[in-house]
């Protein structure tokens, strides 16, 4: 369990990244603000509690991996990389233009510390697979039976519940189960919002709990806003997988609920602000709410 | 120039040896994962078809089914690439790469994650299944993105040689193959190398050439044939074996372009996008001469047998050999 200081410490890191990101939307002029936003808290909870990395070596070969599957939040986790020190918080305002590394949709090749290129959805689920799978094979887990091997790396995969509708996605989930992967976390941001409206206008995904628990997969659910239950969820879950054998294991689904532009309150809940940027004056009056 | 390619002995016989390419797939991974550990081996339920069964049955440890989805065949090699593993994704080519290219675009090439991708059952001597399974539009597909290594390899060695090639290079990798039995043209001892073209037919020494003929591919059978029929008759064919269609042998294709002054492409694929229009890219800024095209025009295959369809499509050695006797009249 989490103390509270730390918790507390941790709540003021991603009132920081909402700030950070927030300007750097309005310095691009354009990007994705509701999702990058709602995410806040559950980077925060990753980059600066749960996920073993190292910002000043970003392809430490025993670190964990975060695959960001939606890639137009990526935002979100430039500025928590930033605030985590893998680059100048000051080259945010880089964002989405000519010759930066934070191009506007993640390019691997261009910020160490990004896994994988992402935007076109669908397919971080897939990778994520691939990774879990490369690791059950180097730990000796792969058809494992009976002996208890502990899972050395943990693959974190964001999604998010707009990204569902994809077929590829589903085909992720089938392997998933088969190959036993419970060295493999998926994290969904369930903020019920896509590009057009609602996603219980467009395509209706409830419920995702249920989904996902009849192909075979272990589900919680948890407030996405609420670091403490998070990191809880996780550790315990973490604990729990390297106490049964491997062939017992099963990937592991987060359902995160959240508010879509959670903090603050103008643009909480509208899918108006899934693809667009704040103004100057908006994004000013934001962080002056975000104190 | 004089290089010794030792082409296979037997290779103008009636009774010349045959064997699929899909053997030699089978071949080259059982090697590759053998000399490299990282070697993984994925299929969407197609192992045997695609000749990946052996690789299952001697590393069952590196080898994944994906069950029939071609779009997670391909990013969770990527997934797996990107952890250190050097995957070979296999289906058939209508599949792969047909219905999972933007995956291949973005997770493999963007990504610069060195993926092999191969394609089997590549052109109308599929066969029996028809169009459906006939892929016809894989070599331009995969030709457009960037990054890609496209191989064509002729017969069952050399198909062995491309695998065990495409496993030593940090890129991703495209491998199309054949269905049926195809005549073996190569030996072991064969030279291979990514990037390479090689003339396996030339008139004697110091004996210009009237036509230089450039296939990929199985069909390059054909074109040897045409080659030593016309060169019977006195007219003198060259014959480049294009097994790497990207990046393009340039050089080899200039020389032969600047010898003969006239071409033939012969390839089992779309005109539009294929070898053909590989060769005019190339040839239109630097040396344009007449060429003539072998190939599929705009059209779908259909049930057959491969001679069949091969004489329906107009790619057998008599059209070689009109499209050798157009292109020759047309030289200035």
């Amino acid at each position: 369990m989490i103390n509270e200081d730390r918790v507390t410490e941790l709540k003021k890191i991603s009132n920081e990244i909402r700030k950070s990101l927030i300007s750097a939307l309005a310095e691009a002029g354009s990007g994705h603000t509701a999702g990058a936003l709602d995410m806040a808290d559950i980077f925060t909870a990753l980059y600066f509690h749960l996920l073993k990395h190292n910002p000043k070596d970003p392809l430490w070969a025993d670190r964990d991996r975060l695959v960001l599957s939606n890639g137009h939040i990526c935002t979100v986790q430039y500025s928590a990389m930033a605030h985590a020190g893998y680059f100048p918080v000051s080259e945010l305002k880089t964002l989405r233009k000519f010759g930066s590394r934070l191009q506007g949709h993640p390019w691997r090749e261009f910020l160490p510390g990004i896994e994988t290129s992402s935007g076109p959805l669908g397919s971080g689920l897939s990778q994520a697979v691939g990774m879990a799978i490369a690791g059950q094979i180097d730990t000796g887990n792969r058809r494992a039976i009976s002996s208890r091997r502990p899972v050395q790396k943990t693959i974190y995969c964001l999604m998010s519940d707009g990204e569902l509708n994809e077929g590829n996605t589903w085909e992720a989930v089938m392997l998933a189960a088969k190959e036993k992967l419970g060295n493999l976390i998926a994290i969904i941001d369930k903020n019920g919002i896509q590009i057009d409206g609602f996603t219980k206008d467009i395509m209706p995904t409830d419920s995702i709990a249920d989904k996902f628990r009849s192909f075979n997969w272990y589900v919680e659910e948890v407030d996405g806003h609420d670091i403490k239950a998070f990191i809880d969820l996780v550790e315990k879950i973490k604990t729990a997988v390297a106490s049964v054998a491997p062939e017992m294991r099963k990937p592991v689904a987060i359902i995160a609920k959240t508010i879509p532009s959670k903090g603050v309150p103008e643009w909480e809940g509208k899918y108006e602000w899934h693809g667009k940027a704040p103004t100057k004056a908006e994004a000013e009056m934001a962080i002056k709410g975000l104190k | 120039m004089h290089e010794i390619i030792n082409l296979n002995e037997n290779l103008f016989e009636t009774d010349v040896e045959k064997e699929t390419t899909r053997k030699g797939v089978s071949e080259g991974l059982l090697l590759a994962g053998q000399a490299d550990p990282r070697v993984v081996v994925l299929t969407a339920d197609l192992a045997d078809s695609t000749g990946v069964g052996e690789f299952r049955n001697k590393f069952p440890e590196r080898f994944i089914d994906v069950g029939v989805a071609e779009q997670n065949l391909v990013t969770v090699a990527s997934g797996l690439a990107s952890a250190g593993k050097i995957p070979f994704a296999s289906s058939y080519a209508v599949f792969n790469p047909g219905r999972n290219w933007e995956q291949i675009r973005t997770t493999i090439c963007y990504n610069n994650q060195p993926v092999k991708i191969i394609g089997s059952h590549g052109g109308v001597t599929v066969g029996a299944d028809g169009a459906s399974h006939q892929m016809l539009e894989d070599v331009a597909l995969m030709r457009v993105l960037p990054r890609m290594i496209v191989l064509s390899p002729c017969d069952a060695i050399e198909t062995k040689k491309a695998i065990i090639e495409s496993a030593k290079i940090e890129s991703p990798v495209y491998i199309r193959t054949d269905r049926d039995k195809t005549p073996i043209i190569t030996s072991q001892v064969t030279p291979f190398e990514i990037g390479k073209a090689r003339i396996f037919f030339k008139p004697k020494v110091g004996i210009r050439a009237d036509v230089g003929i450039i296939a990929t591919g199985p069909l390059l059978y054909e074109a040897l044939l045409v080659a030593k029929e016309l060169s019977e008759k006195g007219k003198n064919v060259k014959v480049l074996n294009i097994s790497t269609i990207k990046p393009l042998d340039r050089d080899a294709i200039l020389l032969l372009a600047h010898e003969a002054k006239a071409l033939v492409t012969v390839e089992n694929h779309q005109i539009a996008g294929g070898l053909g229009s590989a060769v005019a890219e190339c040839l239109a800024t630097e040396y344009p001469v007449p060429i003539e095209f072998i190939g599929v025009h705009d059209a779908f295959g259909q049930s057959g047998t491969p001679a069949e369809l091969i004489k329906h499509y107009s790619m057998t050695k008599k059209d070689i050999i009109q499209a050798v006797n157009k292109v020759v009249l047309r030289k200035n």
